[in-house]
């Protein structure tokens, strides 16, 4: 019994071994443990064994079934292993194969530039409003102290209705209907579509862009108008940005300035895109003219303020790199899927 | 405007050790924006004035010869090809070594062309005798250069010494942008002044002297202005015995400099004193005034006039006329007549200097088409007061030129004297504005040179005249914060109340919008407000469709950019075809486009500007893609209902009438979609199938909310019933799905179409529609009884349709 248990044990390891597969595993599996097994068969003779004899022989035979039980689960894991590593083997792709994305439509450069305008502005406070394109004279001139016949007025820039109407030149005129609600202290900006009498080329456009910008409170000085625009063109164009501010005119503002950016091309050493100035201008700016004030019914006595006009387009033709307005306006799709 | 760095120079102190480039930044820095300054010598180098002491036939070379040139402490050798040339000639030499700017055909280098010593033809030449284009200038401004050759020099041009410098060529030109409110410095006295403020600087301005004999010029001439109000100034002085003459060097070379020709002594000191003094002034020959009488009137209508380019105008009675006793003599700060004006045989002048009102200069050399170099300054609007100096500083000059007698007395027309405004001197006021502490004395010492004056026991300011843009305190504290510097101000951030920074609503609209078309595959596009009244023809619609009401602009660019949009689809399609045309593939674009809809025409109050949200695509794609866009845009902006397709309401003639759809929400118009009609298509030059969808933003603004509950995730399971139909052809999936949400019962969770079949396997005129009915009940699994009665509703509806199931 003993040599008998010992022969099959040794028999069905080796056979175990020497599988391959599942299904040849499966074959031992049945032929030794299987109803009909050899192992099965050898418990069947428990009854011819004599009874002070059969709990050893019972401990061995079961020892025999557990080890190849064992073994045979090892031989499995050993086969799903490999199995897997099989099929792992076949399944590899050429990773370097092209990318499958989503189509999306991308945003205009323009409306991507704003957009950050926008941010930096909102992150200080500012809230962007809007006002009418086709506007009155009134609103679009002589509230901003540009009196009836100024040159500014002249038929050559400003697209007229008729004589009250017109299309509006310059988004200033949001400064006036902000000033009138009446509702202090203000801080704004106003992004919006603006026309002047230009021909279509490089560097004009008959309608473009501009953000205009105001703040209105008690003891608002020149000094945080200098600030403010620092502060914007650092988040704008990069914390090394130098701003230059020179004195200008401006019929609505008094002081006035430009202000001009160091090229963050060249960092200010000069160079084609600055045209070797090192410098950009970038905006007009300047604190509120007491007379604008006051025609909008604020006391220039207790409340100041500082208001700024920047073109967009400007912006996104700078921060891009694009060398000809007009791509603005084509919406060519191979312009567009660039942004 | 553009001054000689020489000339400003000569009228403030201490300016020699300045470089141009130091000029220009602190020129830029104070207010005179600097826009280029070009240094006249920067390509000349080693040129002398030379004589030629013998010339003689080269001995291989029948065009060239060989002089001899005394160039002071040597003499030279140089081969020339020049045909001017003639021993004892007086010529610009540069010595070998030495640099010229361009050749002698005036095409200019970029850094000059050395001349280095060689042969010509085997005959040795060391250096070469230039023409004006080799010395960078041109025949515009030296007239008595020859076309083809060497430029002679005056015989008493000192041998030996720097023709640079002889020639006025060590000069530096800068050019300034001046703004609109500084009129006084369109002169170089005005620039002089803002220099001597900006280095500090004493300004030492020409000092007009006395002029005149002992004739009273109101013997020779009388002068009646009829109309003060456009001319508030008029003076005039006689000159007789005039002598016509080339100007002194000195002035000729100050003209150069400020690009102005060189003619004669009486126009040079015209053109000098308006360069000086910014004061155009005007010259007419006394003998042909009749009556010796000068009127100034406005002209009447239809009135005709030749001007001094010979061209005739037709005036109107806006215009403002210059008349002797009889007849018209010049437009008044725009043009003299040919009538009166210098000949060389000229024997008696009238000098004129007068100040116009700028506003109707303007507008006239407008209606006349004749912007002149005196229109543009007078249109300006100068200073009454300026007139006399350049008057009188014009007839110093005749004398000191020798251009004539100038005779006594001045005529001086000037019924309102223009005084200088007075201001308080407020620098605490000036400090707060700018959030500086300058000091008292310091603002005092900017206004010096400015000729602004201090009175202490009064604290007022006195403002010259010349400064008409210095109205109130803020112009004072611009004046002080110039000086000081802006870049000496300091950056503070604003302090006061916190305010809140955020979007408005319609922005965030906006921005939802260009989520969801992005979202799509939709990019954005940008397109003119303005367009041409032709897109209507192209869009196919009547004459009496509402979007043919548009606002039309009084001045347009041209017919193209002549009106308001009233659609945003011309802008949007034209980009498409742009697109198709240049052969991109699959195109979807969109756009938030304003339209401007008048309440009235013509227009008397602002027209309402709604903004369109615009997607249109060709290529890959169909109907139901933009459908999808479309929901997806609703759903972000908060519109969960459903969306109603109307097929029938609506005009839109320029969509395909089987495939467009009015777009409604709560029972309202939001706009329409659809494909574009091929004809429609073929006007905008695109062979493939357009869809368009277009929403009108103001009216789902109202309804945007971001307002959303979460509803639970269903925990019993749902029934589901497919319904699989023969349903008629012209019955749509709205009307059936209608028959859904009216019959499904309170279970009905949702629908969906998963098969839709035409052809030969269905009944003719029909098609196949298969639905998937979702039916659920929050608190416990259905049983089919409970979805029993709401089908067979479903079903009975159905068949009121003509509808049947599939068997």
């Amino acid at each position: 019994m003993n040599e008998k248990l010992k022969e099959i044990q040794a028999k069905a390891l080796k056979k175990i071994d020497d599988a391959r597969g599942m299904d040849s595993l499966n074959e031992v599996r049945v032929a030794v443990l299987g109803k009909k097994g050899e192992l099965t068969a050898l418990l069947k003779g428990m009854k011819d064994v004599s009874a002070e004899d059969r709990p050893k022989i019972g401990q061995m035979v079961n020892d025999a079934r557990a080890q190849i039980e064992n073994r045979l689960q090892e031989a499995r894991a050993a086969i799903e292993r490999e199995e897997m590593e099989r099929r792992l083997a076949e399944e590899t792709i050429d990773v370097t194969l092209p990318a499958r994305r989503e189509k999306r439509g991308h945003r205009h450069p323009n409306s991507i530039a704003l957009e950050e305008v926008e941010r930096i502005f909102i992150g200080m406070g500012y809230e962007v409003v809007e006002g009418p394109e086709v506007e009155y004279d009134y609103y679009n001139f002589e509230a901003l102290n540009i009196p009836a016949n100024h040159p500014a007025k002249d038929e050559q820039d400003t697209f007229f209705i008729n004589k009250d109407i017109l299309l509006r030149t310059q988004t200033s005129s949001v400064q006036v209907h902000q000033m009138e609600q009446g509702r202090l202290p203000i801080r704004m900006i106003a992004p919006g579509r603006v026309f002047r009498s230009d021909e279509v080329d490089a560097t004009h456009s008959p309608s473009f862009h501009q953000i205009e910008g105001m703040v209105i409170d008690k003891d608002i000085t020149f000094s945080d108008l200098k600030g403010t625009l620092a502060q914007f063109a650092k988040e704008m164009f990069g914390e090394d940005t130098k701003v230059k501010f020179r004195p200008h005119h401006f019929p609505f503002t008094e002081p006035s300035a430009e202000v001009d950016i160091s090229c963050f091309k060249c960092k200010g050493k000069g160079c084609r895109f600055c045209k070797g100035e090192g410098w950009i201008e970038i905006l007009g700016c300047g604190q509120v003219h007491p007379r604008v004030l006051k025609m909008s019914g604020i006391d220039p006595d207790e409340y100041t303020g500082f208001a700024f006009g920047l073109g967009l387009e400007r912006i996104t033709l700078f921060k891009y790199e694009i060398d000809d307005m007009r791509l603005l306006y084509d919406n060519d799709d191979r312009f567009l899927r660039q942004f | 405007m553009k001054t000689s760095l020489k000339w400003i120079r000569s009228m403030v102190d201490g300016m020699e050790d300045i470089t141009p480039s130091q000029y220009a930044d602190a020129m830029t820095m104070s207010g005179s924006k600097v826009e280029l300054f070009e240094q006249l010598d920067s390509k000349l180098d080693n040129i002398k004035i030379g004589k030629i002491e013998k010339i003689e036939k080269h001995p291989d070379a029948d065009k060239l010869v060989i002089c001899q040139v005394n160039v002071g402490d040597k003499s030279v050798q140089i081969v020339t090809g020049a045909s001017n040339v003639f021993e004892g000639a007086i010529v610009p030499v540069v010595l070998s070594g030495g640099k010229v700017a361009g050749d002698h055909d005036g095409k200019q280098s970029v850094s000059g062309i050395k001349i280095k010593k060689g042969k010509l033809r085997g005959v040795e030449s060391d250096g070469m005798l230039c023409s004006i284009e080799e010395l960078g200038s041109d025949r515009n401004l030296f007239p008595d250069a020859p076309e083809n050759g060497i430029y002679i020099l005056p015989d008493d041009a000192p041998v030996g010494e720097d023709a640079i410098s002889f020639l006025g060529l060590d000069d530096c030109v800068v050019e300034y942008e001046i703004t609109s409110n500084r009129v006084d410095c369109f002169s170089v006295i005005g620039i002089a002044r803002e220099a001597a403020a900006t280095f500090g600087k004493p300004f030492r301005p020409p000092v007009v002297t006395d002029t005149g004999n002992s004739d009273d010029v109101n013997d020779y001439v009388s002068v009646e202005v009829k109309n003060t109000k456009l001319c508030p100034r008029y003076t005039a002085r006689v000159v007789k015995n005039v002598n016509i003459a080339p100007s002194p060097d000195w002035m000729q070379q100050r003209l150069r400099s400020q690009g102005i020709r060189p003619i004669n002594n009486l126009v040079d000191i015209t053109n000098y004193v308006m360069e000086e003094f910014g004061q155009p002034m005007h010259a007419y020959d006394l003998d042909t005034i009749e009556d010796k009488k000068i009127i100034v009137r406005n002209a009447s209508n239809g009135e005709k006039f030749v001007t001094l380019d010979g061209q005739e105008h037709t005036l109107d009675e806006s215009m403002l006329m210059i008349c002797d006793g009889k007849k018209p003599v010049g437009i008044g700060g725009i043009m003299g007549g040919e009538n009166s004006m210098i000949t060389d045989d000229v024997k008696t002048m009238l000098f004129e200097a007068a100040c116009f009102d700028g506003t109707n200069i303007r507008l006239s050399a407008k209606k006349l088409g004749m912007r002149t170099e005196a229109s543009g300054i007078f249109e300006k609007g100068l200073d009454p007061n300026n007139a006399i100096l350049a008057m009188n500083r014009a007839c110093q000059l005749i004398e000191e030129l020798g251009a004539g007698e100038v005779v006594g007395g001045v005529i001086d027309i000037y019924p309102e004297k223009r005084e200088p405004v007075s201001l308080p001197f407020e620098p605490e006021k000036y400090n707060r504005i700018l959030g500086t502490s300058i000091s008292k004395e310091d603002m005092l010492s900017y206004f010096v040179p400015l000729e602004i004056e201090y009175n202490e026991s009064s604290n007022m300011l006195k403002i010259p005249t010349f400064r008409q843009d210095l109205l109130s305190y803020a112009d004072i504290a611009e004046e002080v914060a110039r000086f000081w510097g802006y870049d000496r101000i300091p950056s503070t951030l604003p302090s006061g109340e916190a305010t809140a920074g955020k979007l408005s609503e319609r922005l965030v609209l906006d921005n939802i919008a260009r989520d969801a078309a992005e979202h799509c595959g939709f990019s954005e596009a940008m397109t003119y407000s303005f367009e041409s009244p032709k897109v209507f023809d192209r869009l196919l619609l009547p004459e009496d469709h509402p979007m043919r009401q548009a606002i039309v602009i009084s001045n347009p660019l041209g017919e193209d950019f002549s009106i308001m949009r009233t659609s945003a689809l011309n802008g949007l399609l034209s980009s498409l075809s742009t697109n198709y045309n240049h052969r991109n593939k699959d195109v979807r674009l969109y756009e938030l486009a304003k339209i401007y809809i008048p309440k009235g025409l013509p227009l008397s109050e602002l027209p309402d500007e709604r903004v369109q949200f615009i997607m249109g695509f060709f290529g890959e794609g169909d109907f139901f893609t933009l459908k999808g866009a479309v929901e997806e845009f609703f759903e972000k902006a908060g519109l969960r209902k459903k969306i109603q397709y109307d097929t029938n309401a609506g005009s839109y003639p320029f969509l395909h009438p089987g495939r467009r759809a009015l777009i409604s929400y709560e029972g309202r118009e939001f706009g329409f979609m659809g494909e574009v009609h091929p004809l429609t298509c073929q006007n905008y030059n695109i062979k493939d199938r357009v869809y368009i969808a277009n929403i009108d933003l103001p009216m789902v603004l109202p309804l945007m909310t971001f307002d959303h509950k979460y509803e639970g995730i269903a925990r019993f399971p749902a029934a589901t019933r497919d319904l699989s139909m023969v349903v008629p052809h012209g019955i749509t999936a709205g009307q059936i799905e209608a028959v859904f949400e009216s019959e499904g019962g309170q279970y009905l969770e949702g629908y969906q179409l998963f098969d839709i079949y035409e052809g030969s396997q269905v009944l003719k005129g029909h098609k196949s529609m298969a639905y998937s009915l979702v039916f659920r009940a929050s608190n416990r699994s259905l049983e089919e009884a409970d979805i029993t009665d709401a089908v067979d509703g479903i079903i009975d509806a159905l068949s009121k349709l003509g509808i049947s199931l599939r068997k």
